[in-house]
């Protein structure tokens, strides 16, 4: 057995080696930096960030760098490095509403206050690969104009004040904020723990669930009433300093989608309303995020939940992509013994079965 | 809480923001152009992370988004002034500068010189940062009214 060990032991530093040497590709070719990581390949930052859980953009660039550009080892390795450091606190609830806006778009008014800001998007583009980006090209500067400054109200505040959509759950005072980084899933879960849930979530589960609400399982008719892009100002109340002090800003998408009535015999019918908020320039997945933010208030809105999206226990235990990788990757480490038992067993029950099937001719001979 | 207080306060967060919002040379090189007073580190900068919340549908009852990276660091002038630095990101030496900045703001000999000579600069840089970005967002706005059918 201690010889097993210590050539493994090799086995491995040597691979290691070789992962590295691998990683840097043909020496030749000049190494990319961090800072080319994350100025023009800034949407996969994005990504790593937010299912990594941590907004730092200098650390996802090294994390898609040191993962070789798999996207999961990067989100794994941030959320590795999370633990390395102390939590200070949480941060003043950041205000949307006061976002400086690079983007936003609405798609359930046409006129909408302060105007539909297309941004920076791949929307409309034609999705033909452009030999020019190959080597060199410099784009032109961007165009600007006048910058208006009028509010820009979210969409889902206009319908509000007529009252032709649910209101936000208020904030309770007394009630302790859920995380589920500091205490373990149980179910059912409040909307809190199932929005963090969804913020760290794997895009591509998402995207999958999101999709499958809108092809008729689980049904729930939405809009995307208004996706924003741009800059929120954070605040931390710092205990020292005895305020709430500015830290800076960072980049967030939020999406307000806009979904079928609800009303009672006491109630008048109103729209409701799925929620997704995400780190960086994440559209795809804020949208994704809010379809099924809204599939899992099923039960809370009294619809019929039988579709896997609308499942909180199914969703939320199977939507982190680190939790996934670990368990479907741990079938590459040894299982030597498990496999051994499984072994010995199918070896008896084969030696059961041919000498069941050899009994009766034996039988027959001897007559 | 008096109103003095409440406007040293306001001084304080508003020179803060600019401070977190600059990048630690620009904050550097500022610093270097005023006579910094005599001070020690009251806490050594340290690198942390605070827990980023949003509000449910944008205007409701939070919930916890993610984590961010953050440098804090409190210094503390000869003349007794205690100030404290928070920014975003794992650069300590900034959260220092921030700290410093701060206790100057609240020192009678200091407050002018680092409000002209370190923030009002940088603020004048943040603003016209913002002022581009805003104008290269403005343009990508749709105008529906340019798309009137012509007569006739």
């Amino acid at each position: 057995m201690y010889v097993a060990v210590k050539g493994g032991e090799r086995a491995i530093e040597n691979a290691h080696r070789l992962l590295a040497h691998e990683r840097r590709g043909d020496r030749d070719v000049p190494e990319v930096s961090l800072s080319q990581i994350a100025e023009q390949l800034s949407l996969g930052v994005d990504r790593v960030m937010t299912e990594g859980s941590l907004y730092d953009r200098e650390l996802a660039a090294l994390a898609i760098k040191q993962a070789r550009g798999d996207m999961i080892e990067a989100i794994f390795l941030v959320r590795a490095f999370r633990a390395t450091l102390p939590r200070f606190g949480a941060t003043e609830p950041v205000n949307t509403g006061e976002m400086q806006v690079r983007r936003r778009i609405s798609s359930t008014f046409k006129d909408i206050p302060g105007g539909q800001i297309l941004g920076p998007t791949f929307d409309y583009t034609h999705r033909l690969l452009d030999p020019q980006l190959a080597e060199g090209f410099v784009p032109e500067q961007p165009v600007t104009s006048e910058a208006a400054q009028a509010a820009m109200p979210r969409v889902t505040d206009i319908l509000g004040r007529d009252g032709l959509i649910e209101r936000s759950p208020a904030a309770d005072a007394d009630a302790v904020v859920g995380d589920l980084t500091r205490e373990p899933l149980s179910f059912p879960a409040d909307r809190d723990l199932r929005l963090q849930n969804l913020a760290r979530a794997d895009e591509g589960f998402l995207l999958a669930l999101g999709y499958s609400s809108q092809r008729g399982y689980g049904r729930n008719h939405p809009f995307a009433g208004e996706i924003r892009f741009g800059e929120v100002e954070v605040e931390f109340f710092a205990e020292d300093a005895g305020f709430a002090v500015p830290l800076g800003s960072i980049a967030l998408t939020e999406c307000q989608m806009v979904n079928q009535f609800r009303g009672s015999a006491t109630e008048a019918p109103c729209f409701t309303r799925g929620y997704g908020l995400a780190f960086g320039q994440s559209e795809r997945k804020t949208m994704s995020m809010a379809l099924v933010d809204r599939s899992l208030r099923a039960r809370e809105l009294g619809e019929e939940a039988n579709a896997p999206a609308q499942d909180e226990e199914f969703v939320m235990s199977h939507s982190d992509n680190v939790q996934a990788t670990g368990f479907v990757e741990h079938l590459k480490l040894p299982h030597y013994v498990d496999f051994q038992s499984e072994l010995g067993l199918l070896r008896k029950l084969r030696k059961e079965f041919a000498e069941a099937n050899e009994a009766p001719d034996m039988q027959e001979a001897a007559e | 809480m008096t109103s003095t207080v409440r406007n040293k306060e306001a001084q304080r967060k508003a020179a803060m923001t600019v401070l977190a919002h600059s990048g630690a040379a620009e904050i550097a090189e500022r610093l270097a152009e005023v006579a910094v007073p005599a001070h020690e580190n009251l806490r050594e900068p340290e690198n942390g992370l605070v827990m980023v919340r949003g509000r449910i549908g944008g205007d409701g009852a939070p919930f916890n988004l993610g984590e961010a990276t953050v440098s804090r660091a409190a210094v503390r002038l000869a003349s007794g002034e205690v100030g404290f630095g928070y920014t975003l990101g794992r650069d300590r030496r900034k959260a220092q500068m921030i700290a410093l900045c701060d206790a100057m703001v609240q020192s009678a000999d200091f407050s002018g010189a680092v409000e002209a000579k370190v923030i009002a600069p940088l603020r004048a840089a943040m603003i016209a940062e913002r002022n581009r970005k805003a104008a290269e967002t403005a343009a990508t706005r749709v105008d529906f009214y340019t798309m009137v059918r012509g007569e006739g």
